[in-house]
């Protein structure tokens, strides 16, 4: 389930900032139309000062004017998703394109804002993004996007990207405190993972407010004079937060389970093998079980420990399944494949289930170390179990000509 | 939801501490609790050693050990022998 994470260059090291005119916060405008001369571009008057990326930051779709600061113009957003925006969205939830969903990180307005009005802090994955910007409808305040590599800001505030370092670096970048005349900024409460307000404040001045955890409850903080309740900082896990999890386990598990049935297909073919539909049936179940019916019902399965909860429904396929396979009597395909996929199928069900915890909002580091101690090797010892089994029930057909 | 009892590494110290409420802004599973002018641990079982606590502590009372909850992720740190990290 390598994938299953969020990851954009791969490296564990923060990206080395562009070189070059654009991305170089100390730059003078004297040095900014010699760099734009130089690349035969017109300088375009904007806050960030970077011709490029403002070009990027301006023709988006989702862009529709421009508002002016005392630094240049800035680019006003729409608050309402377009069709193209859920499809994009959907499509990162089944893994297509998402490690380059990005908008160009920099200040953004929505409404008219002016010097009084608030600042929030978002990350540049653009499924964030459009969350966030979807919420705020009639309001008029400033975005500042950090450049989070497109990665969300749970994952990107763990990695450090995130981070204390590039809000500092993209606060001073984008001129904020010539735009506004207040000092503070609100970042989400996730973003505190990677952020340390106090060395903000430090170094730029503005004080950082950490606001909810939910875009759907920023309007409500904002009214409120910036107070959150309880609720509103509390990370939940509820059956449609797992849901919107699944296609991404899905997809993860289905390359190995087609190099898996690939072999299964040549064991076939070269006359050693006798693997049929019912066994296909009994791994994908086993498969669904793990990866989807366990993750969406988590909350209602016994056992705190996901490999437990996940070997527990894995437990109840297998059952059921060696009964729609002539269980009690003799199953179809033999006794030794039966007790084969009585150890299989549980252990595959619990190794997807435990690789759901990277998924889960509550799982700590600790907590899955120690599942993971005794997880592993009862599921891996059974499986081999379970193949040993098949390798000799397969042979013993092909010696003996009888299933067993 | 609740996970494994007995097993973070959440640590408070209460001679640090200045109740400043830092923590008590940035915990996504509402851990720490007031008591009087300073903060204390309420349920560390929610805790899932995020760390934000112990980044936003300017007094630098709080020890955790912080890293991704994620089996997939401690899977492939056997493999590189480096820290279990996101991706």
């Amino acid at each position: 389930m390598a994938k299953t994470c969020c990851s954009g260059s791969g490296a564990s090291v923060r990206r080395i900032k562009k070189s070059g005119c654009c991305g170089d916060a100390e730059r003078t405008d004297e040095q900014t139309s010699t760099c734009c001369k130089l690349q035969n571009q017109t300088p375009v008057q904007n806050a960030s000062g970077c011709t490029r990326a403002a070009a990027a930051r301006f023709n988006a779709k989702w862009v529709t004017g421009r508002i002016a600061t005392p630094v240049g113009d800035v680019p006003q957003v729409v608050t309402k998703l377009t069709f193209s925006d859920i499809l994009g969205s959907w499509k990162c939830r089944w893994s297509i394109g998402r490690m380059d969903y990005k908008v160009e990180p920099g200040i953004y307005a929505v409404g008219t804002p002016d010097a009084d009005s608030p600042v929030l802090v978002t990350a540049n994955y653009k499924m964030t993004f459009d969350r966030l910007r979807e919420q705020l409808d009639g309001l008029n305040l400033w975005i500042v996007v950090l450049d989070t590599d497109g990665v969300n800001v749970w994952c990107a505030a763990g990695k450090g990207t995130f981070g204390t370092e590039e809000v500092i670096y993209r606060i001073t970048n984008v001129n904020l405190a010539d735009i506004v005349t207040h000092r503070t900024v609100i970042l989400p409460q996730l973003g505190a993972v990677g952020v340390a307000a106090h060395e903000v404040t430090k170094q730029t001045g503005f004080h950082v407010i950490y606001g909810t955890v939910r875009a759907k409850d920023i309007k409500a903080f904002l009214a409120n004079g910036l107070k959150a309740t309880e609720e509103m900082r509390t990370v939940r896990f509820t059956i449609g937060d797992r849901a919107v999890l699944t296609p991404m386990e899905l997809v993860g598990v289905s390359a190995p389970l087609l190099i898996a049935f690939g072999v299964l297909f040549i064991l076939n073919a070269v006359g050693f093998g006798h693997y049929g539909r019912a066994d296909f049936c009994g791994i994908t179940g086993a498969v669904l079980t793990g990866a989807v019916i366990t993750p969406i019902m988590l909350s209602w399965i016994p056992g705190r420990a996901f490999s437990f909860k996940g070997g527990l429904l894995g437990l109840l396929w297998a059952i059921g399944f060696l009964f729609l396979n002539g269980l009690p009597s003799v199953p179809v395909f033999g006794w030794l494949k039966a007790a084969a996929y009585f150890l299989l199928l549980p252990s595959l069900s619990g190794f997807l289930t435990m690789n759901f915890t990277g998924s889960s909002t509550y799982t700590s580091l600790s907590g899955v170390d120690r599942e993971m101690k005794i997880a592993v090797p009862v599921m891996f010892f059974a499986a081999a179990g379970a193949v040993l089994l098949l390798l000799i029930s397969d042979i013993i057909r092909l010696t003996g000509g009888v299933i067993i | 939801m609740k996970y494994l009892k007995n097993v973070v590494t959440l640590q408070h110290d209460p001679e640090k501490c200045t109740g400043c409420g830092m923590c008590l802004e940035v915990c996504p599973h509402r851990v720490f609790e007031k008591s009087g002018d300073k903060v204390v641990i309420g349920d560390r079982d929610v805790c899932m050693e995020c760390g934000a606590c112990a980044r936003n502590c300017p007094f630098e009372a709080i020890i955790v050990e912080e890293g991704v909850g994620c089996a997939a992720a401690i899977i492939m740190s056997f493999f590189t022998g480096e820290e279990p990290t996101c991706g």
